[in-house]
This record gives structure tokens, C-alpha cells and sequence, in this order.
């Protein structure tokens, strides 16, 4: 079997200026930060980023490596929203595609399934519709003839996602409460990589968890990245809650250019080990 | 008109928080089987309320990814909880959308037709401040009833338009055809001033009834709209005794719902 392993900057070296780059995780949980931060180290820019925003969004707007958003909602869960996305709204910096979180899903289900759109009832009447003109409607070519909102296939180059466990050759396990959305941003990508707290023999699985946990197959993956804390400071039960007290130190950062510097020079402009040390990792 | 300037203390004893979780409760009246979600205290409060009394039926969430057992107290410790199912996001969309779901949800803005905003405020090309997104708002209101509470009512929640309509009202439902107004329902929009539904013919907004220590020249002085006032506004109604114990030494002791709307 092929061994998927792969380093952080071997990861990033997978990624090109300007791609589409799925991030998994929702709000400020389970985000494959550590993926996140090694992209922010990089040359890397003109992203457009697909995702349950949390901050994996902000930090990447932060960095000016984001040229558009794709996204229902960005939010730090305890925290309603993130200084450095508003900001990039505010000031213009990024164009985005605002849409309901329902039809993000379906979005990403077409293009894990290879078909053009997937209609809903979600988006009709509101101005999400306004807000994004390419969006179209589809008419029911059964009976009822209703008219629905076809969401078209949100396509990724590439997707990153963050898991409790996986194997050297791509399956992942999650052993928190819900898998959100991951497994089908990794079937809606060209290129698909899961970064995980600890890689364990294939063997090893089943004494971690129930056979539902292992919710991402090897036939979803193209490389496995380890990185222990990699989902820092968002949640990644049950290895370790959200550090709401770091989160809280971003948020304050955010506020002041120069806060804002001395935030980065800590914790950002150093490697993946440094940043563990300097914040001290999950609790 | 009749307005119901009672001293906030009393007569009745009630306090202002008390009355919009009974109002938040009576959402999920005659309701059976159905996920309730709601967003902020009262609403929280009111759908345990709820479960505990007239609608045995109710099916409560954790917050998370759970179905649980019974009503716990406001911030209750997780682990106290029976969890009866399991209840990921994915599946939560799989309920949204089949309908079995009664939503009180909050509202940066509101207005007169029901139009709901989470999502920007000012241009959305450019906001003057983005807010947290359209969420599943868009989705919510065209698949199941959505009540709306806000808990600052005042001329800049409640607007004539809101800026970007992120829950759909009535007109713009109407607007975008029948599979828009099927399953639509905007049942009720609670503030701390009063309760609101849309049970008018142009289907605007009407004041249903008025807290009490609240006037009803204070609530259109508030409101950057005109309501619809009915000749005789009545007082909302007040807790039973079953329902007052409930809140104050079951559900909530620790008086978590005066921090959110004072008397």
C-alpha cells in the first residue's frame, strides 16, 4: 500500500497561488490550523478559500493571502465573529460568496458527486440570490413545476482537513461528536490532505474508536500529514477543548497594527514546533 | 389603545425576562414532535419551559450534536445530560429541510414584512460592518416555522428595510413563488418590549401584545416602521405559577436571564 506521508511544507508545496482551497472543520473546531499556519509562512496568495469559517479564514485574510471567501458564516463560536475577516470585508480586500450554510453543503456534495448543481428550497426569497447574480434557479421537470435554487458544484483544487487519527496510508478517524462536513470537502477536491494529531497502525484503529469514527477512507486522500496540536486553539475533542484563552488573545491583537505585529512575530512568523512551545499547545 | 404601565416590580411580580421567555415559550405551542432551536436566553429558557409543560413532545438539542433527554437547567454540566440521539450538523440539515424543526433565532435587524438580518450591515458589496453571515437563515424560513427574538428593540433593529435579507419575509417569499411560500412561516418576532406576528392581510407585522410596564407609544417610538396596532393590545400573558417555579428554581436559579433584558 502506498505510504501518504507527508511534512507540512511538503503539503504547502502541493499548493499553487490562486487555487481553490477547501479548509475543513466548522467555526472554531477541529480547523487544520497547523496547515493554516504553514500556509501563512508561505508565498503562497490570491486563495480563494471554501470554508465553515472560523479562523482559519481570518488568520489567512490577516496574511493577505486570500483574494475571496466562499462561506455561510465565519465565526469563533464563543466569540460571534472575526476581527481580521470583518476587517477584510470592511475594507474591501476580499470579494466573497456569501451563502446559506445548507446550500454550502449541497455545493460541495455536487462536486464530490460529479454533477453540475444540486436544488434546494435554500437561498429562494432571500438575497443571497442578490448578492451572488451567478446563482441560478432550476424548475422541477416533474408535476409540481416548482422553482428551485440550483447550487452549483463548489469545485476545490485542493482541501485540507483535521482528524484525531489516521494511518500512513490516508484513512482518518474522528472521534469527536459530529464530522461536520470533512469528508465531503476532501471528495469535492482535486488534490485531498488530512493533517492529524497522531498517526497509529492501521491495527490500532479499532481500539480508539467505533467503526463509525472511521469516516475518512484512503480512498479520499492523497497525503497524510502528522501534527500533534495541529488543530490549535480550535477544538478537537476529545483530545482537547477549544483554548478560549488564546482565542481571546487573538481576538485582542486584532485590534492594533502593532499588537497585531507582536502577535505574528510570536506566534506566526516561526515553525510549527515554535508555535506548540510558545503557546504551549492544547490543554 | 390601551396601554399597561405596571410598575415593573409588580403587581403582577413578574419580571420583564419573565415574560419574554412565556412569550418564547408559547412559540412551540401545538407544535407535537419537532426539533426545537432556539438562540439566546429567553428562547432557550422558553423551549425548556415548553417541554416541561404543554409540549411534552418537544425534542431538545445539547447545543452540540445531541438529542437529549428532559430540559436541563441553563448551563447545565454536559455530562448531566441523557443524550437520546445523535444529531451532527449534516443530520440537522436533514431536519431543516423535512421540516421537523421550530427555530427561535436572533435578528441584528427585522422588519416590517419579516425580513431578518445576520449578515452585513450597509452596502454588502462593501459593509460598514460585516456580521457573522447569512447562516442557515436563507434555509430555515422557507423549510420550517422561524420566530425571531431580539432582545434591544429599538429604531435600529427594527427597520423598514433590513440591508441584506438573510431570513425571508413575507413578501419577498411571495416574491419568489409558491416553492418559496410552502412551507414558509415567520410565527412570531418577541422583543423585550412586546410580541409581534404577522397576522394581518398584507401580512405586515402587528403588535400582538404588550409587556407589561411597557406602553404602547414606547414600542412605536422604537420601531422604525409603522405597525399594524390593533384597537385592543393586550398585556402578554402572564406565567402560571407551575411556570414561574420552573424558571426561577428549576431552570434558571442563577437568574442568567436578567443579564440579558433588565427590567
Amino acid at each position: 500500500m502506498t505510504d501518504k506521508t507527508l511534512t507540512l511544507d511538503d503539503l504547502v508545496g502541493e499548493l499553487r497561488s490562486g487555487m481553490t482551497l477547501g479548509i475543513g472543520g466548522w467555526g472554531s473546531r477541529r480547523k487544520p490550523m497547523a496547515a493554516v499556519r504553514a500556509i501563512l509562512r508561505s508565498d503562497l496568495t490570491d486563495l480563494t478559500v471554501v470554508s465553515y469559517g472560523g479562523p482559519d479564514v481570518g488568520l489567512l485574510c490577516a496574511a493577505g493571502k486570500v483574494s475571496k471567501v466562499v462561506y455561510g458564516f465565519v465565526t469563533l463560536d464563543s466569540i460571534p465573529t472575526d476581527p481580521h475577516f470583518k476587517a477584510a470585508r470592511q475594507n474591501g480586500r476580499v470579494t466573497s460568496m456569501e451563502i446559506d450554510e445548507g446550500m454550502f453543503y449541497l455545493g460541495l456534495l455536487a462536486a464530490a458527486q460529479r454533477v453540475p448543481f444540486l436544488p434546494t428550497r435554500a437561498g429562494l426569497g432571500s438575497d443571497v440570490l442578490t448578492m451572488n447574480p451567478s446563482l441560478r434557479t432550476v424548475t422541477s421537470p416533474y408535476d409540481d413545476g416548482e422553482v428551485l435554487v440550483a447550487v452549483p458544484a463548489l469545485r476545490l483544487d485542493a482541501a485540507v482537513v483535521h482528524v484525531n487519527r489516521a494511518d500512513r496510508n490516508g484513512s482518518g478517524q474522528i472521534l469527536g461528536p459530529d464530522t461536520f462536513f470533512d469528508d465531503i470537502f476532501l471528495g469535492a477536491a482535486e488534490r485531498r490532505f488530512v493533517t492529524t494529531e497522531r498517526i497509529i497502525g492501521t491495527e490500532q484503529f479499532a481500539s480508539e474508536g467505533p467503526l463509525q469514527s472511521l469516516c475518512i477512507s484512503r480512498l479520499l486522500t492523497d497525503g497524510v500529514v502528522e501534527t500533534p496540536g495541529g488543530a490549535h486553539f480550535t477544538a478537537c475533542v476529545p483530545d482537547y477543548r477549544r483554548d478560549e484563552e488564546f482565542q481571546r488573545s487573538y481576538v485582542a491583537a486584532a485590534a492594533e497594527p502593532d499588537l497585531w505585529s507582536a502577535f505574528s512575530a510570536e506566534y506566526l512568523e516561526v515553525s510549527e514546533a515554535e508555535y506548540q512551545k510558545a503557546t504551549g499547545g492544547p490543554r | 389603545m390601551t396601554d399597561h404601565p405596571t410598575d415593573p416590580a409588580g403587581p403582577t411580580g413578574v419580571s420583564r425576562s419573565e415574560f419574554c421567555a412565556v412569550a418564547c415559550a408559547d412559540v412551540f405551542l401545538g407544535d407535537g414532535e419537532v426539533m426545537a432551536s432556539a438562540f439566546g436566553t429567553a428562547p432557550a429558557l422558553g423551549a425548556r419551559l415548553a417541554r416541561l409543560t404543554f409540549a411534552p413532545d418537544l425534542v431538545l438539542t445539547d447545543g452540540d450534536a445531541a438529542l437529549i433527554v428532559g430540559a436541563p437547567p441553563l448551563g447545565a454540566d454536559p455530562s448531566s445530560l441523557v443524550i437520546e440521539s445523535h444529531m451532527p450538523y449534516r443530520k440537522v440539515f436533514d431536519v431543516v429541510w423535512s421540516g421537523r424543526r421550530n427555530l427561535i433565532m436572533m435578528a441584528s435587524q427585522i422588519d416590517r414584512t419579516g425580513n431578518q438580518n445576520i449578515s452585513a450591515i450597509g452596502d454588502w458589496a462593501r459593509p460598514r460592518a460585516q456580521l457573522v453571515g447569512v447562516r442557515g437563515a436563507p434555509g430555515n424560513t422557507v423549510n420550517h416555522s422561524t420566530s425571531y427574538w431580539v432582545p434591544n428593540h429599538s429604531t435600529r433593529s427594527f427597520v423598514e428595510e433590513v440591508d441584506v435579507v438573510s431570513g425571508v419575509g413575507y413578501q419577498r417569499a411571495a416574491e419568489a413563488g409558491p416553492a418559496a411560500t410552502r412551507f414558509h412561516e415567520i410565527r412570531r418576532v418577541i422583543s423585550n418590549l412586546g410580541v409581534f406576528d404577522f397576522d394581518t392581510p398584507e401580512r405586515t407585522m402587528r403588535l400582538r401584545s404588550v409587556h407589561p410596564g411597557v406602553t404602547v407609544d414606547e414600542i412605536i417610538a422604537s420601531t422604525g416602521f409603522e405597525l399594524v396596532i390593533p384597537p385592543d393590545v393586550p398585556p402578554t400573558r402572564l406565567p402560571t405559577p407551575v411556570e414561574l417555579d420552573l424558571i426561577r428554581t428549576v431552570l434558571d436559579p442563577r437568574g442568567t436571564r436578567d443579564r440579558e433584558v433588565r427590567t
